[in-house]
């Protein structure tokens, strides 16, 4: 499978240098430098995954990323020079699925986006419910009282995972790993803040969780069904 | 259901249906406000909460929100069983017991409610269900004993009462003495004013007495020599064979002299004539002359002395008396003049008077000026106090007014000028700060981006080495490594300088310490595979959860790890976790050569090693220890090294358990069990914490 890229960055050089080792790993890499011009770039050429770096001129990273949240749940992986926590939570706030701080290493890269991709070629066939949540996995719709929730791709997959084994308590490394792909190296801040995106939808109050609970000091769990 | 009866603390019995609710015990020590003096009435409400909870009486009433319902307060809380097991009748003994103990502590208030409890412990038990009236009705039965009992406790607690009263308001007048500077000036200027007036007055009233006697003494010198010429005029008048010459003068003198003092209240006369009946004028006598003075007289002296006198009314008052022979040739005659001092001693009272009053006007105008003066001065210095309190907790702007020109003002222009230079090097040094975090913001993005490029043709270039020449092959390997040095150096130079700019934030979350060891023995597995060293772990089987930055906590357990592997001389390094409730501790240890004398203090220094000679296997940056140092710190906790030659040596982390609680003590101890060598000598370091 070829799947297309589409990447945001301003750097020329890494630019370059991105798309000679995206099309070494069978990907189809399209480039913009200019973030006002990113949302245009993503409608006409429809990518699989999108490459973001957080510091653009023009429209900045954050904001091309809540652009295209808006009108799509494509995975979205951000190259950021920052690494502290709060220039990363922002960005995951605004929808980033992923993260890469640079100086990444390529290999780490092409796995991240490989374990976005790979993902959306699971069949599953099954409905599952936690509280007055009720999910269609084949249909990839998550809704409430007839409601639909729209949640990306990694939201679901992270509710379907907690849902699957109701009374389990997961912890941060385990969802990494069966959410994310990851086996280790990953930050565990990325489950903290898509919990707290996945509770922003699917909670009526997000300060009392009912649907996704915090097991204190090992994880979370899925709330009663 | 059974029925449990309930004794409470004023030797009242409550009764209600068992059952196990327990509430948390409200003791005397968590809440002093339920302290509060028992009623001395003998049915006091059921809600006082007692205070010997600790021998006896495990039910004594609680405040009950229904005012009806009297729960049991145990001192086992949350635990019913134990609840079950305390809810049966307070015996006798254990009642008794109390009462030792809070004769011990001396609590009268305990006394009086342990002895009650023994004495109602004595009485039949109602066997109703009724909560409110059973106590009221049974806790009469025998008035005289804890009457009496009440009486003495309460008589013991008014002792007490009055001690803390006196005791406390001593405290207070230190404290006030200590604190306020404007009492400490008017005391003292009250005190030695009132020791200058004291002097003065005592010196005045002196002088003006002795002045006023002294001039009424010669006004009574001037009166007798007087007198003596009279007697010595009649005499002379007298023929010299006269028999009765003697007694006509005498008679002349009273007659004339003696009549005209007396009517004035001036003075009485006494002529003493040889072998002859003394003759006096007005109410006086003979034997108010004093013995001393009529023998000076009767030596032919002039004479006097101050002795009571009688006054018009026939009372005795000071008086003068004045005595003179009579030159004669025969029978020898004295004159005494006794004068009365009233009028002296009416005007020496009013001036003693007079000047007390003055005195104690004085002193207390000199104090209240001294209170003014001081509030003066005092009050723009407690003015200043405030403002350079507000000042230095933050509030750079605070300045204080600067009113006229004396000393007062100079001194707040110079605050003011303090403040303004010390506003400008604080706005210079956050602005500075800015900037290294700005720089540190910046260098990261400027150099990360090329790197990342760099890191990425590298990998290219390495990936395809071997369709090229060997020397561009290894240049290639080279490159690919060297780039990984570079990169975890900078890495580990911006988290360092995060550090020195004191913006590194600790996001504490509770997790299992656990997991973060086994992640990170993973993630250096591959560098101890590589060093042929195997990695032992001694764990816990309960979770180990503290509020920690697993982050850093695994950052510090990585390098800790490297460091280990990279000194372990291929021997295995043992890594062991533990908690206490209060601190969690990891030890890593290595059986390398060891530490050197000296060398436990410098291991956390930047770029030290142990040994410049030895080749590196892992290539660390020799800034992992010190970030890690600085990752404890952050937490609060401690990193302690440990190391003697030839034992290897031993990393300890301690981290509380709930982030901000200081760390006391440690689960582990830093030396290794296994050096057994008695008084242990190695080396021990506390850089951690506290510095």
């Amino acid at each position: 499978m070829k799947g297309r890229v589409l990447v945001v960055d301003d750097d020329p050089a890494l630019a370059e240098m991105l798309g000679i080792v995206l099309r070494g790993e069978g990907f189809d890499p399209a480039f913009v430098a200019d973030g006002g011009r990113a949302l245009n770039s993503f409608r006409e050429i429809k990518p699989d995954v999108v490459l973001l770096d957080l510091m653009l001129p023009g429209v900045s990273g954050i904001d091309v990323c809540k652009l295209i949240r808006a009108e799509s749940g494509v995975p979205i992986i951000m190259l950021t020079a920052k690494s502290d926590t709060v220039d990363i939570v922002l960005g995951l706030e605004s929808g980033a699925d992923d993260y890469v701080v640079k100086p990444f290493k390529p290999k780490e890269l092409v796995a991240r986006m490989r374990a976005r991709l790979r993902r959306t070629d699971e069949p599953p066939a099954e409905s599952l419910a936690i509280g007055d949540v009720l999910i269609d996995v084949p249909g990839h719709s998550v809704s409430r009282d007839g409601q639909q929730i729209p949640l990306t791709p990694l939201e679901f997959d992270l509710l379907v995972a907690l849902a699957r084994k109701p009374r389990q308590v997961f912890t941060r490394e385990v969802l990494l790993e069966q959410v994310w792909g990851y086996r280790h190296a990953a930050d565990t801040r990325l489950v903290n803040v898509h919990v707290q995106r996945l509770r922003s939808k699917v909670e009526r109050d997000p300060e009392h969780p009912e649907i996704v609970l915090t097991v204190r000091g090992v994880g979370y769990k899925a709330g009663p069904p | 259901m059974t029925v449990q009866p309930r004794i409470g603390p004023d030797g009242s019995i409550a009764v209600e249906p068992d059952h196990p609710a327990v509430e948390t015990p409200k003791t005397a020590d968590e809440d002093p406000a339920s302290e509060a003096p028992a009623p001395p009435s003998p049915a006091p409400p059921a809600g006082t909460t007692g205070g010997a909870d600790a021998t006896s009486a495990p039910h004594q009433p609680g405040p009950s929100a229904d005012g009806g319902d009297v729960r049991p307060r145990t001192e086992a809380a949350g635990d019913p069983q134990s609840s079950d097991a305390a809810a049966s009748v307070v015996d006798p003994a254990a009642a008794r017991s109390a009462v030792a103990l809070a004769r011990l502590t001396g609590a009268p208030r305990s006394a009086e409610l342990t002895v009650d409890a023994a004495e109602a412990a004595s009485m039949p038990i109602p066997s109703s269900a009724d909560t409110v009236d059973g106590p009221r009705s049974t806790s009469g039965t025998k008035p005289g004993w804890s009457g009496w009992h009440r009486v003495r406790t309460r008589l013991a607690r008014r002792r007490i009462d009055a001690r803390f009263t006196v005791a406390n308001w001593f405290r207070w007048v230190v404290e006030r003495w200590r604190r306020s500077l404007q009492l400490r000036v008017a005391v003292t200027t009250m005190l030695l004013s009132g020791l200058v007036v004291i002097i003065a007055g005592i010196l005045s009233v002196g002088a003006i007495s002795s002045g006023v006697l002294d001039s009424k003494r010669n006004a009574a010198h001037a009166e007798v020599i007087n007198g003596v010429r009279v007697i010595q005029d009649q005499l002379a008048a007298a023929a010299p064979q006269d028999k009765n010459g003697l007694n006509r003068a005498t008679q002349a003198l009273l007659d004339t002299v003696g009549n005209r003092g007396a009517a004035a209240g001036l003075f009485s006369i006494v002529v003493v004539v040889q072998g002859a009946t003394p003759s006096v004028s007005g109410s006086t006598d003979v034997a108010d002359v004093p013995q001393q003075l009529r023998a000076l007289v009767e030596q032919g002296k002039f004479a006097d002395m101050f002795s009571p006198v009688r006054a018009g009314d026939g009372t005795f008052t000071k008086g003068l008396i004045v005595g003179a022979p009579v030159p004669r040739q025969q029978s020898a005659v004295q004159l005494y003049y006794l004068f009365p001092l009233e009028a002296e001693q009416r005007t020496l009272t009013l001036v003693r008077n007079t000047v007390l009053l003055t005195g104690i006007l004085l002193v207390a105008l000199l104090a209240v000026v001294a209170l003014m003066v001081t509030r003066q001065v005092v009050r723009p210095v407690r003015v200043a106090a405030e403002v350079a309190e507000r000042f230095a907790s933050g509030r750079l702007r605070e300045r204080m007014t600067v009113r006229g020109e004396d000393d007062l003002a100079a001194l707040a222009a110079s605050f003011n000028d303090m403040a303004d230079s010390l506003q400008g090097q604080i706005t210079k040094l956050e602005e500075m700060s800015r900037l290294q975090r700005r720089f540190t913001s910046d260098v990261s993005h400027e150099l990360r981006t090329p790197l990342t490029t760099i890191r990425m043709a590298t990998d290219v270039l390495h990936a395809s080495r071997p369709d090229f020449e060997p020397h561009v092959a290894r240049s290639a390997e080279l490159l690919h490594a060297e780039l990984d040095r570079f990169e975890s150096l900078l890495a580990d130079l911006l988290e360092i300088s995060r550090y020195d700019a004191h913006v590194a934030v600790l996001e504490p979350d509770p997790i299992d310490l656990r997991s973060l060891v086994r992640s990170s023995v993973d993630t250096v597995a591959a560098v101890a595979e590589r060093a042929h060293v195997g990695i032992e772990v001694d764990m816990p089987d309960g979770p180990v959860v503290a509020d920690v930055d697993s982050r850093r906590v695994e950052r510090i357990l990585r390098n800790l790890l490297v460091n280990a592997v990279e000194h372990s001389e291929g021997r295995p390094v043992e890594v062991a976790l533990r908690g206490d409730g209060r601190a969690v501790a990891v030890t890593v240890r290595d059986h390398g050569v060891g530490l050197r004398p000296g060398e436990a203090a410098l291991v956390f220094d930047r770029f030290w090693r142990a040994d410049l000679s030895r080749n590196r296997r892992t290539g660390g940056t020799g800034l992992g220890l010190s970030i890690s140092l600085e990752d404890a710190r952050l937490h609060g906790g401690w990193l302690h090294a440990w190391g003697r030659p030839g034992h290897g040596a031993q990393f300890r982390l301690t981290l509380p358990v709930h982030s901000g609680d200081p760390v006391v003590s440690s689960p582990l101890p830093i030396e290794p069990a296994d050096v057994t060598r008695p008084g242990g000598a190695g080396q021990r370091t506390a850089p951690g914490w506290p510095a």
